[in-house]
């Protein structure tokens, strides 16, 4: 009869099993990853974040915005009528990480994106309350005096395109011209919406981006990605 | 440590065999409810992997007996509700304004139904209650820029103000004082002007030259007596609420470098009977023409 003190007694025995046993737990989480390229929609519309919006992306991780508000619209009645279309595996695939976060305080902002004018969000970011009374959101207008630092831009997108961003030399290689029209509405954006469709153009100001002109053009261009006119319910059954 | 399995004197149960000090352990067996539910799950769990979307493959994923997914149903759930809704919405879309007011049931459902999009999608720059403030219109006075009856309302709804749509409300003030189409002198001999038009010259500046001055550039948009021009978006300058906020250094730094406030059209969140239903909200506010 079998006698759990065999294993016991036996250290190489022991030490075997329990590999086994652990590799076990690892295997199911893991294999599934190698899978991941299926659950993700295959739907129009999705491009890498222009350099402005992952600046403004970055900030939006500093500042610790996921804390309070999500990017993940579920599947749920009560949601798709109040955010509009649940959200998407792919719009989240350029994303290292994912802002998909779990608490909301705040409202969720997968579909922020050209809800409110530019100007809003400005005003809103710098003081909330004016806007919204009840509001507990802090105050961001040191942002609105903070000078973008984007000195290093063009390796940002490099890294990203190590881990998996199709990010082009074309793009690399534009990554300040493509920034600095974006954050300046007096400038030329044809080649940076050439690059980047759907792009929005912040107001910004004639001297120099600031860090909230970043945060803005990141928050105006969420959720407005995808093509949902072209995308069938069935195109979405992963 | 002698392992010998001894039956206990006082519970007749076994113990473990195993001896600290003296002291034995009794070998209880776990409650048989306990394991009878604890099996049950166990059934339970292979039954809801059969039935419900589960194992992963290589080339996607297992879809389950029923072939359940949330998002089908939350597709379903929300044509269920459209369905219900659309009793009323329907008859608001097709019915002409004047005749939906004359319609006290059809009347709650549009006024009901635009409170709740007004307070999600509109009162965040408008304010509750459609009161405004600065760079943001308010709804709620007889102070429109394009207009206050139901259809105006309506289509700036749907296309929005200086936005990418093409149906968009589109207006643009010259940069005057950026562009350097009149001096820092002349802009504030205009804003004087303003003032004056206003009624707010209590001191008795003259205003002659900036009068002057504003027939040449101002008149064409905002009209001889400052009362603005609806069909091109001028604001009426006389009004008591003003966007961009009434004093003099307000009004120099209006004319020298405008701002143009942006307002995104909603024709692609919100659909056509909604809208609707938010043209007659708004309407309602106090500013209603």
């Amino acid at each position: 009869m079998f006698r759990h003190e065999w294993i016991e007694k036996n250290a190489i025995l022991l030490l075997v099993l329990t590999l086994v046993t652990i590799s076990i737990g690892g295997i199911v989480e893991i294999i599934p990853l190698f899978t991941i390229e299926t659950t993700i929609e295959r739907v129009v519309g999705m491009r890498p974040y222009t350099p402005l919006e992952l600046m403004g992306r970055n900030l939006y991780i500093r500042e610790g915005c996921y804390t309070c508000h999500s990017q993940q619209i579920r599947a749920l009645k009560d949601e798709v009528e109040r955010y509009g279309h649940f959200s998407l595996a792919a719009e989240s695939m350029y994303d290292h990480p994912f802002q998909w976060g779990s608490k909301r305080i705040g409202p969720d902002l997968a579909r922020v994106g050209g809800k409110y004018s530019s100007d809003w969000h400005y005003a809103h970011l710098v003081n909330p309350q004016e806007l919204v009374p009840e509001s507990l959101m802090p105050k961001y207008g040191f942002m609105a005096t903070t000078p973008l630092d984007f000195d290093h831009i063009d390796k940002h997108l490099r890294a990203n395109r190590v881990v998996g961003v199709p990010y082009t030399d074309d793009q690399i290689a534009h990554a300040k011209d493509d920034l600095l029209a974006q954050a300046n509405a007096q400038m030329d954006a044809d080649a940076l919406m050439k690059r980047y469709p759907k792009a929005v153009v912040v107001p910004g100001n004639d001297r120099v981006p600031t860090e909230l002109d970043a945060l803005v053009a990141y928050l105006q261009m969420l959720g407005t990605l995808v093509d949902f006119a072209n995308t069938s319910p069935e195109k979405l059954q992963q | 440590m002698p392992t010998k399995i001894e039956k206990d004197v006082i519970s007749g149960r076994e113990t473990t065999g195993q001896v600290w000090d003296g002291l034995r352990e009794l070998n209880t067996p776990i409650p048989r409810w306990w394991l009878y539910t604890f099996i049950a799950t166990c059934v339970w769990s292979v039954g809801y992997v059969v039935v419900y979307p589960s194992v992963p493959g290589l080339f996607g994923y297992y879809h389950g007996a029923i072939n359940y997914s949330t998002r089908v149903e939350v597709n379903g759930q929300v044509a269920s509700i459209a369905a219900i809704r659309a009793r009323s919405m329907d008859r608001i879309e097709a019915t002409p304004f004047a005749q939906i007011a004359s319609d006290p049931k059809l009347m709650a459902v549009a006024m009901a139904a635009g409170k709740i999009t007004f307070a999600n999608n509109c009162q965040p720059c408008h304010g509750a209650g459609g009161g405004g403030r600065p760079g943001f219109p308010t709804l709620a006075s007889d102070s429109w820029i394009w207009g206050g009856k139901l259809e105006d309302i309506q289509t700036s709804v749907q296309h929005g103000i200086r936005n990418e749509d093409p149906d968009a409300r589109m207006s643009q003030m010259p940069r005057f004082g950026v562009d350097g189409l009149l001096k820092p002198v002349e802009i504030a001999a205009v804003a004087d002007y303003v003032l004056a038009l206003r009624g707010a010259n209590k001191d008795g500046t003259d205003v002659t030259a900036g009068g002057k001055l504003y027939a040449e550039n101002c008149v064409a948009c905002h009209g001889e007596k400052g009362e603005g021009k609806r069909e091109v978006g001028a604001p009426n300058l006389r009004s008591a609420v003003n966007l961009y906020g009434t004093s003099k250094d307000a009004i120099i730094a209006q004319i020298s470098a405008p701002r143009q406030g942006v307002m995104p059209g909603w024709n692609a969140r919100l659909d056509a009977a909604t809208i609707k239903s938010v043209a007659i909200y708004v309407h309602s506010l106090g500013g209603g023409e």
